[in-house]
């Protein structure tokens, strides 16, 4: 048992916290804006070899954290989820249309569509990976984030599989995205820290009023929790366990339940904090020129692209109580 | 991370898990009711005949000391309650730590046997969480010392057989260092036990110390010491052993209840009993870190506040859900015909409104964490 990061990840965190810090601070993520894309640090992240087919999907958890605290303008966890699947296609980005394609083979709403060169997605009962061209812009959206639809038709289109196999690859995005708004959560802590030490009212810091220090007191268990979870959901989607959810012993083992457990709890603790951290900055924090208003924008845009939590968390309960999936006669 | 347990660890959980089903009975928990004393000897005893109790005794046990955690986690986890077994456990775990010869020979055998109960008189009718601010006396007369004042909420005092005491020996010293703690037989002449009755049908005591006389062997670690022998016995307590988990039960008898009934199939249920889940998974990985650090030699201190914070107040959360989503039948209390949940969700919001102030209060805990986690000055007040 360890229920902290191992040396090396910790090793890990540090290396790419200076490299996101040097290489994605707040005037390398406004630049981009709004596409919220930065091809150049594409490149040098690129470089950085951290795909290779032996990385876990813990150790790809632990740098989603670090981009997620540097709300770094790449499409980090996308690639990550979808790259290991593209050898025989070749290279670039690639990303994962989070819903099917529509009846007219159309991917809507795309992450990283807007950049990716190849998009994995369901299109019927098929897993199928499209190379196209990217448009290079999509819809302004609340995050910042390339967005775009894409076609599941037009293309160098090649059959990976069923579209069942697409349940793997949410479950990884979903680890993955949970990490990357942990490091959200964290960094507007921080901000929150930062400023309410420093800006002073009747005299005294702000942060030595008891009602702010109340409204940041619970984020932190409440960020560790999401990270724990996080990572839990990752060593199991590494080991491959088998699906079990025990409700009445508190028992969770399965990968998928995990993943989805994760990706809830992560996005309502990085809307919380950024909410929290927002609200302790006063009227600051509402101007743009603040940073906490990219971290409040992207907690909620990187977490809403999946859909309503409700349909996930619909999904949860049937796995944990089936027997009315089997009353019903269908899921949802 | 790794969250697994060892095989050795594994195998303790059973041998707990399968006790505490023999012992959790319908007819265990009708007598806590009844009686107020939310206490099960049977179980404490069943446990104690496989050496259970002695392995989690922190510092004491042959077991990997994680199994303090899981002890507590399982008793919890099945409705069945931890608060008294615990506290003695706790006890045990400092009186090895820091207790003299006689205290050991005489106290951890009684409780590793599961037959001896201890409670814990720090608060006082006028000091809560200001603790160290405690006006209880202990004066030194000879060899002895004499006590006089009186405690509240010293839960279990008519069933202990110790408790122990933080009293003030030197009040010229600043206020948490005249404080010394110790272990009193509850038969010492001069001690009272009045009951207080809870909302949530648990009875606790109001103790009265009336020149209680006991020996210098009573005193438990260092005379002026007492604040540090809490500390040991609060990072031993906070989110590491019970208390943190209650929202597992709770989702238990709802989902039953709700599969019996056929509200299971509505969306807005289901939505909350997945929430609930999720929550009380939180709440179990942050008790495990807590146990985790705490097994691995360190001082959980924050790490339990954090943990304590989080599940009392998801667990309150869950109660007024579940409440809510029942609605009238979630008014009717155990035993009732028509009961929902037979009557757990009704008991569930008497109860959890407590979880938040005992064992340190959320704000106390949120002073803990705003200062001494995340650096802030020293807060106005
Ligand atoms: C059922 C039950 C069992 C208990 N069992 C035991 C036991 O066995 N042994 C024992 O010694 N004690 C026991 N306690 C006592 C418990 O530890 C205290 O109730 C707790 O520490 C709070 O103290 P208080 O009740 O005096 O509240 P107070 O300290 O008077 O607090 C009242 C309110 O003011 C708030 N407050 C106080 N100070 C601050 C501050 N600095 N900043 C912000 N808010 C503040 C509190 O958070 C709380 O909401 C028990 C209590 C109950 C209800």
């Amino acid at each position: 048992m360890e229920l902290a990061f191992s040396s090396d990840q910790r090793e890990l965190l540090d290396a790419f916290e200076q490299f996101f810090s040097k290489e994605s601070g707040p005037a390398v993520v406004r630049r981009a804006e709004p596409l919220g894309h930065d091809d150049s640090l594409w490149h040098r992240l690129d470089a950085m070899e951290v795909w290779g087919s032996g990385a876990s999907t813990a150790d790809l958890a632990v740098i989603a954290e670090s981009a997620g605290r540097w709300i770094a303008p790449v499409p980090f966890v996308e690639h990550a989820v979808a790259s290991p699947l593209i050898d025989e296609v070749g290279a670039g980005i690639a990303t994962i249309a989070l819903r099917p394609a529509t009846a007219d083979g159309a991917w809507r709403l795309v992450p990283a569509g807007a950049v990716a060169d190849v998009v994995i997605g369901v299109d019927g009962a098929d897993l199928v990976a499209v190379r196209s061209t990217p448009p290079g812009s999509g819809p302004l959206n609340h995050a910042s984030a390339p967005l775009a639809d894409r076609s599941a038709r037009d293309g160098v289109r090649t059959v990976l599989g069923p579209a069942a196999d697409m349940a793997a690859l949410l479950a990884r995005w979903k680890v993955l995205t949970a990490a990357s708004l942990v490091g959200v959560a964290s960094m507007a802590l921080e901000l929150a820290l930062a400023y309410v030490q420093e800006r002073q009212q009747f005299g005294v810091p702000i942060g030595s009023f008891q009602a702010v220090q109340h409204g940041l007191a619970d984020l932190p268990g409440m960020i560790d929790g999401a990270r724990l979870l996080a990572h839990k959901a990752a060593g199991a989607i590494d080991r491959g366990d088998d699906g079990r959810c025990n409700i009445a012993l508190n028992e969770i083992d399965d990968p998928l339940a995990l993943a989805s457990m994760a990706f809830v709890f992560a996005a309502d603790v990085a809307a919380h904090a950024t909410d929290r951290s927002l609200h302790f900055h006063g009227g600051y924090g509402f101007a743009e020129e603040y940073d906490i208003q990219l971290y409040y924008r992207r907690a909620r845009g990187w977490a809403l692209i999946l859909g309503e939590p409700t349909a996930e968390l619909l999904t949860l309960a049937d796995r944990f109580w089936p027997e009315t999936v089997a009353a019903q006669g269908s899921g949802h | 991370m790794d969250f697994e347990l060892s095989p050795e660890v594994v195998a303790y959980r059973e041998r707990v898990r399968r006790i505490v089903a023999a012992h959790n009975t319908p007819e265990a928990i009708r007598v806590q009711h009844e009686t107020g004393t939310f206490n099960n000897p049977a179980l404490n005893r069943a446990l104690a005949a496989e050496g259970l109790i002695e392995r989690a005794v922190p510092g004491l046990g042959a077991g990997d000391p994680i199994e303090l955690w899981v002890l507590f986690n399982e008793i919890e986890k099945a409705g069945s309650p931890v608060d008294a077994l615990g506290v003695a456990v706790m006890i045990a775990g400092v009186v090895q730590h820091v207790g003299n010869d006689r205290q050991k020979a005489e106290l951890i055998p009684a409780v590793t046997s599961g037959e001896a109960l201890i409670c814990m008189g720090y608060s006082e009718p006028d000091v809560g969480s200001d603790l160290s601010a405690l006006t209880t006396r202990a004066v030194r007369d000879g060899d002895e010392w004499v006590i006089n004042g009186a405690k509240m909420w010293t839960t279990m005092a008519h069933e202990a057989r110790w408790v122990i005491l933080l009293a003030r020996t030197d009040p010229d010293l600043p206020r948490h260092k005249g404080l010394t703690m110790f272990l009193i037989p509850m038969d010492t002449p001069g001690i009272r036990v009045d009951p207080v009755h809870t909302m949530a049908t648990e009875r606790t005591n109001a103790t009265f110390y009336d020149d209680v006389r006991v020996g210098d062997d009573c005193v438990l670690g260092e005379v002026n010491g007492g604040w540090r022998v809490m500390s040991v016995a609060l990072s031993f307590e906070r989110g590491v052993m019970g208390g943190t988990n209650p929202g597992v039960p709770l989702l238990e008898h709802t989902a039953a209840w709700a599969r019996r009934s056929g509200r299971l199939a509505e969306p807005a249920v289901r939505e909350k009993l997945a929430r609930v889940a999720i929550d009380n998974h939180v709440a179990a990985l942050l008790t495990q870190r807590s146990a985790w650090i705490a097994a691995s030699g360190g001082l959980p201190g924050l790490e339990g506040s954090m943990t304590k914070l989080f599940a009392s107040e998801s667990y309150q959360k869950a109660s007024r859900w579940f409440q809510e989503m029942a609605g009238a039948e979630g008014l009717l209390q155990l035993e009732q015909p028509g009961a929902a949940a037979d009557g757990w969700i009704e008991y569930d919001a008497r109860h959890s409104p407590v979880t938040t102030i005992y064992g340190g209060t959320t704000e106390i805990n949120k002073n803990n964490i705003a200062e001494r986690h995340l650096g802030l000055p020293r807060a106005r007040r």
